[in-house]
């Protein structure tokens, strides 16, 4: 399979995005860090050690299931039900500038979830986007803050993030051939 | 990642980030309907919604427009009030009908109730009833998928899950695990379900009561009785004392009440001879004084209200689970 992005051209994207969340946010700005179950939440705690590096303080981390906010549950009389794993947002949300992370960005209807999800935790200040690939082909009025890498795809292709956290290794994948 | 619009397109495209898991039964009546990995589907998926009682709203939208029926032609404060408050966590329109009310005082039969019910389309029933095997009835007429709520002396699965992941929140594993139960096991639907999951799990099971309250066929399950609880509670990691049912009982099984709680009764020098971190269960209500002594239903190592709590987050991952369980109808 096509290799879209390396392990280093990943830390590479990584680390900008870190350093363009302290250009258009203050330090005094009450960040946080929520990345989307699975792979969106070890790439916010990257981004977290990033930002500790850049702010010098910690910025408090979570990490969020979305499964039971999706829309195409229960479409069917019966199916398998998606696993669900368990969301960690230790720390109120009210007021806060939340910075949400996924891995791509496709139909948008993730996000939609997650920005669902995240008002019944609270009343953010604001809540700020950030992928590690746009794969474009979005369904939903949906648009990311801070994009690692924009690649426009097709629908009968398929983008595979694999982090060392989860997979042992860091590599963006594009599969062809997935049936529409 | 993001996924596509239908879950069958989420099954075939392999997505390692979505993965799919299912319980193959269309009803939950009985523990021997479940499999190893569908009894941890079920605690895990538990714990997950576990965290949703933690939250400042204390509801997601993943049941939006399922109807439940919760049937209850026995009394019962916990086990219905758990079941509602897990129904309206996961958003589905939830009614209750208790016997008192409903036309089963005008000598209308449960299939005639079940079938009048499903009539009006109801997605599932959550039932209890005095008479053992009324759930197995019920799910052969009905298309609704059926929850034993307990059915006479029989089952009463969801509460045995319940104390399964109460038992794996402080012990971390039930494999090895020496577990006593005591009290009324003839009458104790309770003590069946955790008998049958606990085996299943690998836990060594050690069932104590008075001879006229054990069931003669106890040695097909396997496992070991005694009439001493001073036997039975000898290194437990969990003790699970059972409530006597003086309304199933029908004859004389025990001389008087007091004299039960000077043989049986779990008192704070039996808690001793067991392990230093056992677990103290009971599935309520508790008879203080008959059963168990105050102190101990009170002390330190009671989980009585874990269990109570913990019992929610189990029956939503059930109700989740279910409503997308079995075959095509």
């Amino acid at each position: 399979m096509p290799v879209v992005m390396d392990a280093d051209r990943m830390a590479r994207a990584l680390t900008r995005i870190s350093h363009e969340i302290t250009e258009r946010n203050r330090i005094s700005d009450k960040l946080v860090l929520v990345g989307i179950r699975t792979r969106g939440a070890p790439i916010a705690q990257r981004i977290a050690k990033e930002l500790q590096n850049i702010l010098g303080e910690p910025v408090p981390t979570g990490a969020l299931d979305i499964t039971l906010y999706r829309d195409d549950l229960m479409r069917q009389p019966v199916g398998p039900q998606p696993l669900v794993r368990r969301t960690e947002i230790p720390f109120s949300i009210d007021d806060k500038r939340i910075l949400l992370v996924d891995d791509v960005l496709y139909t948008g209807r993730t996000t939609r979830a997650a920005l669902d999800a995240l008002i019944d935790f609270g009343r953010p200040r604001d809540i700020q986007l950030i992928v590690l690939i746009d794969r474009g082909h979005r369904e939903l009025p949906i648009k990311a803050d801070y994009v690692g890498k924009n690649f426009p795809t097709s629908t009968n292709q398929s983008i595979q993030v694999h982090l060392s956290e989860v997979d042992g290794l860091d590599e963006v994948l594009l599969e062809e051939g997935i049936p529409v | 990642m993001d996924y596509s619009t239908s879950s069958h397109q989420v099954v075939e495209s392999n997505d390692s980030a979505m993965p799919v898991k299912t319980i193959q039964a269309r009803h939950l009546l009985s523990i021997n309907d479940l499999s190893v990995d569908e009894i941890m589907l079920i605690l895990e998926t538990a714990e997950a919604m576990k965290e949703i009682g933690s939250r400042a709203i204390k509801k997601v939208p993943t049941l939006r427009g399922k109807t439940i029926v919760n049937l209850f032609f026995e009394s019962s404060t916990r086990t219905r009030t758990s079941f509602e408050i897990a129904e309206k966590r996961l958003s589905a329109d939830t009614l209750n009908i208790s016997t008192v009310g409903s036309s089963v005082t005008k000598g209308e039969t449960l299939i005639d109730t079940a079938r009048n019910l499903e009539a009006m389309a109801p997605d599932m029933i959550v039932l209890r009833h005095p008479s053992s095997g009324a759930c197995h009835q019920l799910a052969r007429v009905c298309r609704a998928r059926i929850v034993n709520a307990g059915d006479g002396m029989h089952e009463h699965p969801t509460q045995a899950l319940l104390d399964a992941f109460t038992i794996l929140a402080h012990h971390g594993c039930i494999k090895g695990l020496k577990v006593a139960i005591i009290g009324d096991l003839l009458h104790s639907r309770v003590a069946r379900s955790n008998l049958l999951l606990l085996k299943l799990l690998g836990a060594e099971v050690c069932l104590c009561g008075p001879p006229t309250l054990i069931p003669p066929s106890v040695s097909d399950f396997g496992v070991r009785s005694t009439t001493s609880i001073e036997d039975a509670v000898t290194d437990a990691d969990v003790i699970m004392m059972l409530r006597i049912q003086k309304e199933r009982m029908r004859g004389h099984f025990v001389s008087s009440l007091r004299e039960y709680f000077n043989v049986f009764g779990l008192t704070s020098a039996r808690v001793e001879r067991a392990k230093s971190n056992v677990i103290i269960m009971h599935p309520g209500p508790i008879n203080r004084g008959v059963e168990i002594a105050s102190e101990v239903a009170d002390g330190t190592r009671s989980v009585m209200l874990e269990q109570v709590s913990n019992g929610v987050a189990v029956r939503m991952a059930v109700l989740y689970l279910l409503a997308g369980s079995g075959e095509t109808i």
